[in-house]
């Protein structure tokens, strides 16, 4: 007995120095962005990309801005809000991060926004697309979009072009209810009908049984929002039902043909007409180029989300421009809004009122280019703001 | 001497508090001051701890095996951030020990299932048990928030004075101490006659029922202890973290808490606290180091862990500092593995 207390008090010597061994260095001339990014788990796809696009951007901007070095921390939250909690609180109260960045999924970003408004650092959102994440907080800035951006403005292009009965299928949490329910409302205020609502659980899902009662509903279209990363999964279900064959077809937000995963869904997805912020064949010289190093270096095609890490990078970089190198957070914050740039995706600025995206949104079909599927630009929305909070 | 006065010896010897121990808990609580940054982890090694002594608790001393452990933490974690969201109890101790009683309330009706199979079945009994309340909670999202988590839960101060800060050190020292007491009153249960009853029901609950121990009333009793202590674990996750979603009924939990027993041992109440130590630094280390493929090498680890055999390793371990002893005391070493089984 005595000498398993012996043992406790050597493993607890043993974590003292294990908790000194993972203690953070510090240094004074650097400026330290804490990336949270589901890294593990569903939606590591989300957070590889946006990991890459940062490299990329700082490969080829080089580490220093305004005198000073950037040195981005990663921490991996797998999408659970409370790993996200823990990871942005060690890395405002431990690495003394000047900015945290990424978040992959709504609930992880809304975790996060406290934190910012506690420790006055900006919180520079990546990927979530719900659209009260930035009223949570006055540091969030977003660089990614809103789901009312795309979803109202696929509403009011079904309603033109003759869909008038659409089923919906999407995921059950934020974002997939605001993407739907800005959908409704501009596709019923033009005269369609909505005649099956399926939501589908975030976690695993399985889209084999709604879709055959999709199916049975002989809608003319489906509405589609599942995150990036579950649209190739969603595509193969929806051909192996034969939903393409009897007609229906798919419309949505673009997080379903993301550029990801668009090249392998295979021919069923041909046609599917989304609204979305970038496209892989965006037809502009930075795109080209942009896209050809992503590939070169990665071996991948970009979507949507490492143009939004990209521009992430981009907002902090210039942040730190316009401050000079200053890291105080609401001299930063000020900084950002109403920046302006050209990205690969478009013009797109920060809107100095809501600190959220004012962005192209572009209508586009999925083609082959080249015996390879993109989703083709044919339509373009100019300067489209986060309907969901110009309405209140 | 008799056997009855032999068995009362050594359970009161074992029942005495050594210098092994409060040393153990000294160095805890100097933890809290020598790292006054990690106190994030440190709170979280802590929730686990006492989470893996509540399965510590049936495991190691009822030998009921369980795989939805995290059944009760949810029910612990959600009853607190509601009571909290909603205002009903705003003092974070009265509402940890309502959550506690939410949690435990469960366990005494699920204990009725539990006490009915054996190994396997118990298994597969908890395990449904914990997936059956996740599912629940995503169904009735309009009550648990769903996938998106209880949002906006602020927690008042504890006992109207102390506020939860942002470096968790308030949180820290209300975790260790909520630790600390429930410790003090599960080694009390443990070294009680009630405790040595378990211990015989898991040798052996046959002889033991024919010695006349209540086999299914003991059982029922230490579930349902066992399901307070995890719902205040829950409740103390809430609580420091100020969120709750879906996670907290997860599957990974309940394997994770295995992991920790696994790793620290069962039996000697020990186990869970250190078996969290180590796995949460282990994990830690690891995804600072690689954070793509972090739970490659904590496999890895366990692998190697359960193949090499915790006793040998401590042996490994323990080396070099029985060596030291050996020299300076001139004795024979004092410091050796624990004989309990995993």
């Amino acid at each position: 007995m005595f000498e398993r207390k012996q043992f406790s008090t050597i493993a607890a010597v043993a974590a003292i120095a294990g908790l000194a061994a993972v203690a953070p260095a510090k240094a004074e001339d650097t400026v330290k962005v804490g990336l949270i990014l589901p890294m593990t788990g569903g939606q590591a796809s989300t957070g590889k990309q946006i990991e890459n696009a940062i490299k990329l951007y700082m490969q080829q901007k080089g580490d220093t801005v305004a005198g000073k070095k950037i040195e981005i921390i990663l921490k991996d939250d797998a999408a659970i809000p409370d790993k996200t909690k823990t990871a942005a609180q060690e890395l405002i109260v431990n690495d003394k991060v000047n900015f945290i960045a990424g978040f992959g999924v709504t609930p992880a970003a809304l975790a996060a926004a406290p934190l910012a408004t506690q420790a006055k650092i900006p919180e520079v959102v990546m990927a979530a697309g719900t659209s009260i994440i930035t009223e949570r907080s006055p540091y969030i800035v977003r660089t990614s979009f809103t789901l009312a951006q795309s979803s109202t403005i696929i509403a009011d292009w079904a309603v033109k072009n003759g869909i008038k009965k659409v089923a919906t299928l999407t995921s059950d949490y934020a974002p997939g209810n605001d993407a739907l329910n800005f959908f409704k409302q501009n596709f019923t205020a033009g005269g369609g009908e909505v005649v099956e609502e399926v939501k589908t659980p975030l976690a695993n899902p399985d889209f084999a049984p709604f879709l055959q009662r999709m199916k049975d509903a002989k809608p003319d279209a489906i509405f589609v929002f599942v995150p990036a990363g579950q649209g190739g999964n969603f595509m193969k279900q929806y051909a192996e039902r034969g939903l393409d064959k009897a007609g229906i077809k798919v419309i949505g937000p673009g997080d379903v043909t993301d550029d990801d995963l668009l090249n392998n869904m295979g021919d069923a997805v041909l046609g599917t007409v989304t609204a979305h912020l970038y496209s892989a064949a965006h037809p502009s010289q930075m795109n080209k180029d942009f896209v050809a190093a992503y590939k070169k270096a990665y071996g991948t095609r970009p979507g949507f989300m490492a143009v939004s890490g990209y521009d992430g990078i981009h907002l902090i970089y210039e942040a730190l421009k316009k401050t000079g190198g200053d890291t105080d957070g609401t001299k930063l914050i000020e900084a950002m809004k109403g920046q302006k740039w050209e990205s690969p995706r478009g013009p797109i600025s920060i809107d100095p009122e809501t600190r959220d995206i004012v962005q192209n949104i572009y209508i586009r079909k999925v083609e082959k280019v080249d015996g390879e599927l993109y989703n083709v630009e044919f339509a373009t929305f100019e300067a489209v703001k986060d309907l969901g909070k110009t309405k209140k | 001497m008799t056997a009855s006065s032999d068995v009362g010896y050594h359970a009161q010897r074992q029942a005495r508090w050594h210098y092994g121990e409060a040393a153990f808990w000294l160095v805890v609580l100097a933890c809290g001051f020598l790292f006054p940054t990690r106190y994030l982890i440190m709170t979280d090694i802590l929730r686990l701890a006492l989470f893996a002594m509540s399965l510590d608790l049936i495991l190691g001393y009822a030998g009921i095996v369980s795989l939805g452990h995290a059944a009760f933490f949810g029910v612990g974690a959600y009853a607190a951030g509601l009571l909290a969201l909603h205002g009903i109890i705003n003092e974070p101790v009265l509402a940890l020990i309502a959550a506690g009683l939410a949690a435990m309330v469960l366990g005494f009706a699920t204990s009725f299932l539990v006490i009915r199979g054996v190994d396997l079945t118990r298994l597969m009994v908890t395990l449904g048990i914990a997936l059956l309340l996740e599912a629940l909670a995503e169904r009735f999202s309009n009550i648990t928030g769903g996938t998106d988590g209880l949002q906006g839960i602020e927690m008042q101060p504890i006992l109207g004075e102390i506020p939860f800060d942002m470096f968790g050190k308030a949180g820290f020292f209300y975790s260790l101490t909520v630790l600390f007491v429930l410790f003090l009153l599960a080694r009390r249960i443990v070294h009680s006659p009630f405790g040595l009853s378990l211990r015989a029901i898991k040798n052996n609950p046959l002889r033991a029922a024919a010695i006349g121990i209540p086999v299914n009333r003991r059982l029922i009793a230490i579930y349902t202890l066992a399901a307070f202590y995890a719902g205040i674990a829950g409740a103390l996750f809430t609580q420091t973290t100020a969120i709750a979603s879906l996670d907290v009924f997860a599957f990974d939990r309940s394997a994770d808490l295995m992991l920790v027993l696994v790793i620290g041992g069962t039996g000697y109440l020990y186990g869970g606290l250190i078996g969290a130590v180590i796995f949460r630094i282990l994990q830690e280390v690891f995804s600072t180091i690689t954070p793509q493929y972090w739970q490659f090498w904590i496999g890895l680890v366990l692998v190697v862990i359960v193949l090499v055999g915790r006793q040998r390793l401590l042996r490994w371990v323990l080396y070099v500092p029985n060596l030291v002893i050996k020299q300076v005391a001139g004795r024979k070493a004092v410091v050796a593995a624990p004989e309990s089984d995993a």
